[in-house]
């Protein structure tokens, strides 16, 4: 297991891949999340400044800012976890892979392992752009930026960890479809376009609110316990949102069911 | 350099859907010498090769390594070096660290990179990425994985695809020297003109079938003679009493049905001087297209 391990690391690290991503990732959630800060800090001062207004309460704002790493950021690790296994598919490595170590399922384990850790640093390098990015600009606007609040480096630990499950939800979901282009479209056709649509949809109705927590874009936000998305909650049907271990489990569970899937279909099929 | 390695298949079959694609493939790949796996394009080489390593699971039967099946081998790439026809490369990954993510894989030590990379003559190329490669710096990319753990055991699948000339030429030789080291060399091609200078042993294997058996020589006997006389009447004649069948062509007499040394034999003793005695080159390929051209026939007949 050590040595398939060390032979996953070295193939995510031999290809740009991993640091393309990285890069795109970080710039993306460094930006929306200088631009959160400064529009939502804007907008509040406006607010306190109306008499009688709501008021928009500090502490609301660094977990909304902080948590754009995975609110926006989590389909970066997903894509690098989905793209270690279809890529082995693609330019048919999966020979060679299998040559080097016969029992598969060893394989498989390696690669979650190497990829949960891989995603975790994901989530570390997000942190340090929403963070690095959104904390002066929240203090520039007069907000405190909460960095002396214990609650916010715990909410920062449960970022990494749900980028973490991101990427072996990834693996999971490659050796599911192995189609390296059906693969991404439909990460991104899902994650971009079908599951806010669905979060949105079912947060009407007090049932379909209640589904629609099990979500998988969902439980990471449950996990994370902060989110743009949660926060701009649209829905009017008010549904316990879910424990932010809950959200967790409920995320390795999706990972968990592509995951074992995927191995016992695709991953045991001859490779010609 | 690990034990010698006998392979064996036995009743090897696998189907895809209606199609067999092998059926009952028997036979054994002796270490010290070079054995060919031969047969046209779709006969089933590359699926029986696949069912050896565990790449493919067998319908039924089975193909080990002196009993072991290769899913059970202790360290697979220490005891089977294996080149597949398939250039498995990820193209953005240089030749170097392609090697390493195998060696890694299978506990090697690093030092073996370099090693079969000088091997191959592939060092001046070692931190280019794969993508860029020729089909001959693949070819010879593939043979260093291949050789990564030092196997007693080489399988290789065309590995002559794509060579030039002095590439072949350099392959053949490589291949040799293996052999005599006592390792097992399986060569599979579909060109038998290709592998038949460096194989000492052949399975031809046509429609999933195995056709034929054994060494060149024995596949060649039966095939034609080339011989010629000044007095080219005379040795025709002679010829023709022997009941050789005998063809006239331009460049002497094309003879089916005996060896030289019987048709030196006769000369000699009919007192016909020759001017030409010689088993024609293309008797080894007519031999092999024969055999597999007629095993179509009646499989389209079937």
């Amino acid at each position: 297991m050590i040595a398939a391990i060390r032979s996953e690391i070295l193939k995510l690290t031999s290809v740009r891949l991993w640091w393309v991503l990285l890069l795109i990732l970080v710039g993306y959630v460094g930006f929306t999340a200088a631009l959160l800060a400064g529009l939502f800090g804007a907008l509040g001062d406006q607010m306190s400044a109306q008499e009688g207004a709501p008021q928009f309460p500090d502490g609301l704002l660094p977990p909304i800012v902080y948590s754009t790493a995975t609110a926006i950021g989590y389909v970066f690790p997903l894509i690098l976890g989905a793209l270690a296994v279809t890529s082995e598919f693609r330019y048919q490595t999966l020979t060679p892979t299998f040559l080097a170590q016969p029992r598969r399922s060893v394989v498989l384990g390696a690669k979650l392992v190497v990829l949960a850790v891989a995603g975790a640093l994901y989530g570390v390098a997000a942190l340090v752009a929403s963070v690095g990015l959104g904390a002066p600009v929240l203090t520039l606007v007069g907000v405190p930026a909460g960095l002396d609040d214990g609650d916010t480096w715990l909410l920062m630990a449960r970022v990494v960890l749900a980028m973490a499950l991101w990427a072996a939800i990834g693996v999971g979901l490659g050796t599911l479809i192995p189609n390296q282009v059906a693969s991404i479209v439909i990460v991104l056709a899902f994650t971009q376009f079908l599951e806010p649509i669905l979060r949105v949809g079912t947060s009407f109705i007090e049932w379909t609110a209640a589904v629609g927590r099990f979500l998988p874009g969902a439980a990471s936000d449950a996990l994370v316990g902060a989110s743009v998305f949660t926060s701009l909650g649209s829905g009017t049907a008010t549904v316990e949102p879910l424990e932010w271990w809950q959200g967790g489990l409920v995320l390795a569970a999706y990972g968990a069911v592509v995951a074992v899937i995927g191995a016992l279909t695709t991953w045991r099929r001859d490779v010609t | 350099m690990p034990d010698r390695t006998t392979i064996e298949f036995s009743g090897l079959t696998k189907t895809f859907g209606t199609v067999k694609a092998v059926s009952d493939l028997s036979f054994r790949v002796e270490p010290g010498v070079v054995t060919g796996f031969l047969g046209p394009n779709g006969a089933g080489k590359t699926t029986s090769l696949r069912m050896l390593l565990g790449l493919v699971t067998p319908t039924s039967g089975t193909a080990t390594f002196g009993g072991v099946a290769y899913r059970d081998l202790e360290n697979p790439l220490a005891t089977v070096g294996t080149a597949l026809e398939a250039s498995s490369f990820h193209p953005g990954r240089s030749a170097r660290k392609h090697l390493e993510v195998y060696a890694a894989a299978a506990g090697l030590p690093p030092s073996r990179i370099d090693f079969v990379l000088g091997l191959v003559g592939l060092s001046t190329y070692a931190e280019r990425r794969a993508g860029g490669f020729s089909m001959g710096m693949r070819q010879r990319l593939g043979l260093a994985s291949a050789l990564l753990g030092d196997p007693g055991v080489l399988v290789l699948d065309e590995p002559t695809n794509g060579l030039d000339p002095e590439g072949i030429r350099w392959m053949r030789g490589f291949l040799r020297s293996r052999a005599a080291e006592g390792r097992t060399v399986l060569v599979s091609s579909h060109v038998l003109s290709e592998v038949q200078q460096s194989v000492d042993r052949v399975i031809i294997i046509s429609r999933g079938r195995s056709v034929f058996e054994g060494t060149l020589d024995s596949l060649e006997r039966g095939g034609a003679v080339r011989v010629d006389s000044p007095d080219r009447r005379s040795l025709l004649a002679a010829l023709t009493v022997a009941g050789m069948e005998t063809r006239r062509t331009e460049t002497g007499l094309l003879v089916t049905g005996a060896t030289p040394e019987q048709i030196g034999h006769l000369a000699l003793t009919a007192g016909i001087p020759l001017s030409l005695l010689a088993a024609e080159q293309s008797g080894l390929e007519d031999a092999f297209l024969s055999l597999v051209s007629t095993d179509e026939a009646t499989g389209a007949a079937a």
